[in-house]
């Protein structure tokens, strides 16, 4: 009898807080979307860069008297994965990590947008090659690209003049031979001026993951058959041969204290910004970045040197983009798509916006655009954006999860660590197609 | 008549245990009333989780779309195949096996000198307690800081004294003991156990031990320490799973050892466990897989594991300590 008393007592506290839980979900699930004139958009951008988003949505609610759009920045995607699971989702919501693509696509967590791309008769070739790619999952077309990040050449032509450079290197022995030259030492052997910094994981042109340099090799991932191909494609190597031959010149610990001791590289110290780095491949944000912080520096982009035997891919980078699209669950989809079409495809506001974070525009169309404010060091971006072997990484279920490996092997390989490089990448070539297999089905090769 | 009193004389101790049972039924409802908010709190924030953990665990589930049921796979993946496991299980067990035993050294040590101070002891408790309340976010920040080769103060000061200072958080042998020295600053909250311990074994079993001849160190080995074994016991078994759930600092130091802090919304630059996955603990690992790469399922079957082995190596240590550690008042 006690017994089933305090068994009673249990089921009964349990199920009032099943019931407080579910009551809490249906709650919540209740207030998801706003008003039909108050939508919402989640965007990444924060600072100076979320004051000209939100100067693009200003002009788009003086156009539309119907909505009016609430801009929320500073999020990542761990908060659009959690809304999304709640149930309480934005009407928009945009993610900086275009690599989760595959994630939102596959999950139907952001809607297919196909239909209302054929109901508004838009044809997604008006986007270059490689931001269509990026935006979808195996033919799911869940997002759109809204501006684009694309790597191209930094150098400080003050010190190329001292050093007697006149041009930009072109190719990777030309970089090699131009970054010893314009290297300083301390007395104590210390660098105190790096010519071109190429330990993997500094500053964002050296992604550890080695993305940044694989267009400029013309490296593949995988094959037809969807195998990694790290081992089987003679690039990856000369990549990483290359990379460890200027680590070793300049000495590991040399450079790691030379990394440490560098500023953030989204500080108004940033090495190169302050004449510590000659050259560097970075992103076209750097270019806003210099104008705030020191526009007195003299410098010059242009496309990063390539591969010596591929002297075609010249002019080529990588790419890499914000993606925006619509959560499930939302309740104002036509509003919110009349938002998303207006921020991806009209050449104004696509212009403005570029013009106000300096990030480049991704429509054929917005990269001629007169809007766009002039700028040298700007416009090798905009080309660089258009060349068709401009590259980005390959989208799959699991994200950037490959990227893990290839960075876990290429770290160890530049601090001399990973042994013979042959069979490391084919070590590699296993690892990520186990990894693929596992995350995209959960099974085990 | 007399039929009648027997009946009442029956009946008087029947209602005498019906009283009490009421009684006692009335208290344990009582009881369980005033458990009611530990009670739900622990269904819905841990009995809850815990049974999703474990079905997610023999499931494909990528927090979006419905979990597939997939048996053993995320199991066979993570004991054949993953690359990374290894190095994060290496990094979780040296972290353990060097981090824990130190922490309770240096909180005993610490705390041993601090119940032998006879001025200012309010102070220096409240010094040697303060790095205890300083966020572990924060606290990692100013290591970082602090230990920079190149530009942190002690490096500098190093370079004075004619010593090339290591790369600390930059270096794969020194971005452990790194850590190791932020886990020892702030030992705090162990040291006031301790403390509090120390200061409340009984005067007459020194006195006992002075008598018998014993010196400082004999009364330490013979007095302090078995009276305090139940403490170290506490300490050790806590310092173990907090070794096994390793994280924030791991986290916090190699996003800024590698200089990538500032770029929080963007997820493809990933720099866990930097450098060189020295820093790869489990369960930074299994954030990894869950919150980067959206495999649930297979980050829910390393939970498991992890829960697996820190119950073992609980009960391993609790049965050993049956050795070592006295109760007193105790039974033998």
């Amino acid at each position: 009898m006690r017994r089933v008393g305090i068994g009673l007592l249990v089921a009964l506290v349990l199920g009032a807080a099943l019931l407080a839980a579910t009551a809490r979900t249906s709650a919540t699930a209740g207030t998801s979307g706003a008003k039909a004139e108050n939508i919402t958009i989640w965007v990444g951008w924060s600072a100076a860069e979320l004051k000209a988003f939100k100067g693009v949505v200003a002009e788009y609610d003086n156009k539309h008297a119907d909505v009016t759009v609430k801009v929320v920045g500073g999020i990542n995607d761990d908060k659009i994965t959690a809304a999304i699971r709640s149930g309480k989702v934005p009407d928009v919501v945009s993610s900086f990590t275009s690599a989760n693509v595959g994630s939102y696509c596959n999950s139907g967590a952001w809607i297919d947008l196909k239909p209302f791309l054929a109901k508004d008769k838009i044809d997604v070739n008006m986007f270059p090659k490689t931001s269509q790619y990026y935006t979808q999952y195996k033919g799911k077309r869940c997002a759109l690209p809204l501006l684009a990040d694309v790597y191209g050449f930094y150098y400080n032509k003050k010190m190329f003049k001292a050093a007697g450079l006149t041009s930009p290197p072109k190719t990777m022995s030309q970089l090699t031979a131009y970054a010893k030259k314009l290297t300083k030492k301390n007395s104590d052997g210390s660098i105190k001026v790096a010519g071109y910094n190429p330990f993997l994981g500094f500053y964002s042109g050296n992604a550890p993951d080695l993305t940044t340099y694989a267009p400029l090799f013309g490296a593949k991932y995988v094959d037809g058959s969807g195998k990694s191909v790290l081992s089987r494609d003679p690039a990856w190597s000369k990549i990483l041969k290359w990379q460890k031959s200027l680590i070793d010149w300049y000495g590991y610990k040399n450079l790691q204290k030379f990394n440490a001791g560098a500023a953030d590289e989204f500080s108004a110290s940033h090495a190169f910004e302050i004449g510590k780095l000659a050259m560097m491949i970075d992103g076209e944000w750097r270019v806003a970045f210099i104008a705030r912080e020191h526009p007195g520096l003299d410098y010059g982009t242009a496309p990063a040197p390539v591969d010596d035997a591929h002297p075609e891919l010249y002019g080529a980078g990588y790419v890499n983009g914000t993606i925006i699209g619509i959560p499930k669950g939302v309740k104002h989809k036509d509003q919110a798509w009349a938002l998303v079409k207006y921020l991806t495809t009209d050449s104004h506001a696509l212009a403005i916006f570029s013009n106000g974070v300096r990030n480049v525009p991704t429509t054929k169309a917005s990269l001629t655009s007169p809007d766009i404010k002039p700028d040298a060091h700007f416009k090798t971006f905009l080309k660089i954006f258009a060349n068709p072997n401009s590259k980005t990484s390959p989208i799959t279920a699991a994200g950037n999860a490959y990227g893990s490996l290839i960075q876990a092997f290429a770290v160890k390989w530049q601090a001399g660590h990973a042994g013979d490089l042959a069979k490391g990448l084919q070590k590699l070539d296993k690892q990520i197609d186990a990894q693929l297999k596992q995350a995209q089905a959960g099974g085990v090769p | 008549m007399t039929g009648l009193t027997v009946r009442a004389e029956r009946s008087a101790p029947l209602d005498r245990t019906r009283a009490r049972r009421k009684a006692a039924w009335r208290r344990r409802r009582l009881v369980l009333l005033l458990m009611t908010p530990w009670l739900i709190g622990f269904s819905v924030f841990f009995g809850y989780p815990l049974v999703m953990s474990v079905y997610l665990s023999f499931t494909h589930y990528d927090l979006l779309s419905s979990p597939k049921w997939i048996g053993t796979a995320n199991y066979r993946y993570l004991f054949t195949q993953d690359p990374q496991v290894g190095a994060a299980v290496r990094n979780t067990l040296w972290i353990i096996a060097v981090m824990v035993p130190l922490q309770v050294v240096f909180a005993c040590g610490v705390a041993l000198m601090l119940a032998r101070a006879r001025r200012g002891v309010g102070l220096f408790r409240t010094i040697f307690y303060l790095p205890a309340l300083a966020p572990p976010v924060a606290a990692t920040l100013a290591f970082v800081y602090i230990l920079n080769p190149a530009t942190g103060p002690v490096n500098i000061l190093l370079q004075h004294l004619g010593i090339n200072g290591p790369l600390w958080f930059q270096s794969t042998s020194w971005s452990k003991p790194s850590l190791v020295l932020l886990g020892l600053w702030g030992v705090g909250n162990t040291m006031i156990i301790f403390l509090a311990a120390i200061l409340d074994v009984p005067r007459h079993l020194y006195e006992s031990a002075e008598l018998d001849g014993a010196g400082p160190l004999q009364r330490l080995r013979w007095v302090t320490l078995p009276t305090i074994s139940p403490v170290i016991l506490f300490s050790v078994v806590i310092g173990v799973i907090a070794g096994l759930q390793y994280f924030t600092q791991a986290y916090v130091a190699a996003n800024v050892a590698s200089g990538q802090a500032s770029q929080a919304g963007d997820q493809t630059v990933n720099n866990l466990g930097y450098p060189e996955d020295s820093t790869l603990f489990y369960p930074v690992l299994l954030y990894q897989h869950g919150f980067r790469y959206f495999n649930m399922g297979y980050a829910s079957a390393m939970s498991v594991m992890l829960l697996v082995v820190a119950f073992t190596i609980t009960l391993l240590i609790i049965r050993n300590s049956r050795r070592w550690v006295h109760y007193v008042g105790a039974a033998k």
